[in-house]
């Protein structure tokens, strides 16, 4: 991220970049006693394992890990003999509180389905915490998320990361300091929505058109900006006298604000993607406007097109095994991880998109492996653990605080207990930052989202 | 030969089978679904496409021998209620057969119901989408008419199919009518589940004669379809919501009907009653959020605690059960992490659903029974086995699928 440009971009295009980003975190790290997880085998989320390895979380942060480390006095021990600790589970792609349980009518509120380009439309601003979703997801390890809007559109809006923790406001579970996420679609929801009302889109070339029009525009209000910022620098810098007039700066555009911030680099884009061939144009549609696809997501044929994915950068968020609903998910099988992993500098993620599925993301890997080795790819642990940690801390832009299990690293971790890659696998004990916020052995310490409360008690699951 | 050939115009199913070779499956970890339990380091003997000897050390001169070395075998797996060989896209209204809604095409319907619509007259045994589910070890599936919009809550009638590609007929006795009843099908009933059984008691004044001009729901055909299920007929309710299940097994009571309870979400809260009243649930052991407010009960456990209070349970995915057949052994597996014995959830997709569809001859590994079975990498109900060998009938299934061959396609070069 460019701090220079942002300071200036801040100072001088108000009202909607003025002071500090709007809609703050209110994210606060809970006061914790140090835990000290001991003996575990440790899968560190960096393609390592250590055996037998203690794990020290203190003030949030993981502050060592070894072998046989000292136990502080302080310092609550936990039992990890036998037992597996992973870093905190990440998802990239969750629609939790965008679709919140129940799915009545008014919880649709993942697709902004009136137009078919819709940058100015934020995520958080639908996201619902009061959403069992969150609940369960945290029993199956997962710590943070990204919440995106649905695919209903070519653009459809910023995506945001939160921490899953339990809260009465979005902005109080929302990640300090991760980058917005651009949610973007191909192929056929688009067209489907907006085809069969006589409009555009209709068909994929109207896809291409429409993502390009818009692309067109932002980079008109990229330059109408930098040009206000350089009048106004050499008006700043021009002798009292006869520098006449204050620039007006250009109006401030909602949608192309966040375009903007896509083609500076300071938005990540999340790509909706099922074919090779789909994928392919996307990549060039990046080149032609000089900005870079952080990842596709559902890929369904990135296996096709494994190299070219690695070589781009490009991360693939992927299901283990969904196909065969639509056209373009016809050419699924259940290698596609493991394909997508195999190339050099790869970055293969498992993902969700189901509440169903993100609480069993460390299962949705297994089968990956499992098919990964009979087609010949042996993936050990220590790497497949990466599709659900490091890798989509990379593809939304926090693997500097989460991901691993390193030393300053938040103290997002989850005792498993046993081999998580496997149908019997349970997540025992989930930190967040430190704190145990999720329990298996104090089913009365589980949260229960707001929405559940006022059943029977000889009815409450 | 001339009986044989008489049994193969009878039953082409049978003849097909006729010609499967005799294999002997040596030294397997058996996992019979039966009474048996599981048999360790035994051996099974495959003839004429019947199972024809469980034991220890069996010999036969005439056998192909396989040998396991000590892998598991299962049954052949049961894919749930799906629209295998009715559907290839499920977005694609064009290849998609398991629903008869003429409100979508036509203007606007006065209600009515078609329990004659037969999917079996829309099934292809040679779709796409079967051989994916059989290289995991799928082998039978419950073909399930769908209640959707432009429907009726009466779907139709469904049955058991043999997933050989060749078998075109569903299996005579497991014959099923379906209904959806609850909130996700009240849109097809003037938006109440009240209006629910308010038209399905009319459908059954019908059936028995009380016909007047204006109100009539049923055709003739549809009449004589209803007649046949109020004499113990087995019928099949979509339904989640506790009180609602209760209500179903009065209604089913009422007028004759065998239940079996699909979704069943909220099931173990009325475990007892269905238990007494030996009405079987198939459920989705994954559903643990609820939906809608008819599964604000949805818990990890319903199998389990069904299991508990002595119901039959079985399995079946809800969303895209079809393409996703082969997921529901992991769905087992679930449920066995969450307190489900072991047995219980291999009987869940094979024995049980066998059971509550009426077909005797599969599910489980016994002597005479049909050689459906299938030998597996590891435990059959984790994420890290894979079948290694599939039979149907006595036939060892080629495991191929389109899917293996994309992946043979594009494999990375090493």
């Amino acid at each position: 991220m460019n701090l220079l440009r942002i300071a200036i971009v801040l100072a001088l295009s108000p009202p909607l970049l003025a002071a500090e980003a709007p809609y703050p975190s209110t994210y606060q790290v809970p006061a914790s006693a140090p835990v000290l997880i001991r003996d575990a085998t440790v899968l560190i989320g960096d393609g390592t394992r250590m055996e037998a390895a203690d794990v020290l979380l203190r003030d949030g942060r993981i502050s060592a890990v070894a072998v046989d480390l000292e136990v502080p006095a302080d310092a609550r021990v936990v039992e990890g003999k036998g037992k597996v600790l992973t870093p905190g589970l990440i998802d990239v792609h969750s629609h939790l509180g965008v679709y919140a349980a129940p799915g009545m009518m008014s919880h649709q509120d993942g697709n902004e389905m009136t137009a078919p380009t819709t940058p100015n439309v934020w995520a958080e601003h639908s996201l619902n915490p009061n959403d069992p979703g969150f609940d369960a997801a945290r029993a199956g390890g997962v710590t943070s998320m990204q919440i995106l809007p649905g695919s209903a559109n070519l653009i459809g809006g910023r995506g945001i990361t939160v921490k899953n923790v339990p809260a009465t406001t979005y902005q109080a579970m929302k990640f300090p300091g991760a980058p917005y996420g651009l949610k973007m679609a191909c192929g056929e929801n688009p067209k489907r929505v907006y085809g069969t009302k006589g409009a555009a889109p209709m068909t994929n070339m109207g896809n291409v058109a429409g993502y390009r029009k818009a692309f067109l525009d932002a980079q008109d209000y990229v330059r109408a900006q930098d040009e206000f910022t350089r009048k106004l620098i050499a008006w700043e810098k021009g002798d009292k006298d006869e520098r006449g007039e204050r620039p007006t700066p250009p109006k401030t555009d909602l949608a192309l604000d966040t375009l903007a911030g896509v083609l500076r680099g300071e938005i990540l884009v999340h790509n909706h993607c099922y074919r090779a061939d789909e994928m392919a144009t996307m990549l060039d549609l990046a080149s032609e406007f000089g900005f870079r696809i952080t990842a596709f997501h559902h890929g369904v044929e990135a296996y096709k097109i494994a190299d070219l994915l690695a070589a781009k950068g490009t991360c693939a968020a992927l299901w283990a095994d969904w196909w065969g609903f639509k056209m373009e998910a016809l050419d699924g099988i259940q290698e596609n991880l493991a394909f997508v992993d195999a190339a050099k500098d790869s970055c293969a993620i498992v993902h969700s998109d189901s509440p169903e599925g993100i609480q069993r993301l460390n299962q949705e890997a297994a089968k990956a492996m499992t098919h990964g080795k009979r087609a010949g790819l042996d993936i050990p642990p220590e790497r497949a653990i990466r599709w659900l940690t490091a890798n989509p801390a990379k593809a939304i832009g926090i693997a500097d605080q989460v991901g691993t299990i390193a030393v300053g690293k938040q103290a997002d971790v989850v005792l498993w207990n046993g081999n998580p890659f496997s149908v019997y696998a349970k997540a025992e004990q989930v930190w967040i930052d430190g704190a145990l916020r999720f329990d298996r052995f104090d089913r009365n310490s589980w949260h229960q989202a707001d929405v559940m409360l006022g059943m029977r008690k000889e009815v409450t699951p | 030969m001339i009986r044989r050939l008489i049994t193969c115009f009878a039953a082409l199913a049978l003849c097909a089978t006729a010609t499967a070779e005799t294999v002997l499956i040596r030294n397997a970890r058996v996992h019979t679904a039966d009474v048996a339990g599981t048999l360790e380091a035994s051996d099974v003997l495959v003839r004429d496409g019947l199972i024809a000897a469980v034991g220890k050390a069996l010999v036969a001169a005439d056998a192909r021998v396989l040998e396991a070395n000590g892998r598991a075998l299962t049954p052949g797996l049961f894919g749930g209620l799906t629209a295998l060989g009715l559907e290839e896209v499920s977005a694609e209204i064009g290849s998609v057969d398991h629903a008869y809604t003429p409100g979508i095409v036509l203007p606007a319907q006065p209600l009515s119901m078609r329990p004659e619509f037969d999917v079996a007259h829309a099934y292809n045994p040679a779709s796409m989408v079967i051989p994916v589910q059989v290289v995991e070890g799928v082998t039978f599936t419950m073909l399930a008419p769908s209640s959707m919009p432009g429907g009726s809550l009466v779907g139709g009638l469904g049955g058991l199919a043999t997933l050989d590609g060749s078998s075109i007929d569903l299996l005579p006795g497991s014959r099923t009518l379906f209904v959806a009843l609850g909130s996700g099908a009240a849109p097809l009933t003037g938006n109440s589940r009240a209006a629910q059984f308010m038209l399905l008691d009319q459908a059954i004044r019908e059936t028995r004669g009380a016909l007047f001009e204006g109100d009539r729901l049923l055709t003739m055909a549809g009449r004589e379809t209803m007649a046949k299920f109020l004499g113990g007929g087995r019928v099949l309710f979509y339904v989640d919501r506790a009180v609602d299940i209760r209500r179903t097994l009065a209604f089913a009571k009422k007028h004759g009907m065998k239940p079996v309870i699909a979704g069943g979400v909220e099931a173990w809260q009325v475990a007892a009653e269905l238990a007494a009243a030996k009405v079987p649930v198939l459920l989705d052991p994954l559903v643990n959020l609820p939906g809608n407010f008819d599964q604000f009960g949805a818990t990890l456990e319903n199998a389990a605690r069904l299991h508990k209070a002595g119901v039959r349970i079985a399995f079946t995915m809800s969303g895209d059960s079809s393409h996703m057949a082969r997921k529901l052994r992991q769905a087992a597996g679930n449920a066995v992490a969450n307190g489900l014995p072991w047995d219980a959830g291999l009987a869940a997709i094979s024995a049980n659903p066998a059971t509550i569809f009426g077909a005797s001859d599969r599910g489980r590994i016994a002597v005479g029974l049909r050689a459906d079975l299938v030998l597996w990498s590891g435990d059959p109900l984790e994420v890290d086995s894979l079948a290694d060998q599939v039979w149907i009938g006595g036939e060892a299934q080629p495991m191929t699928s389109r899917q293996t061959l994309l992946r043979d396609r594009y494999a990375p070069k090493r």
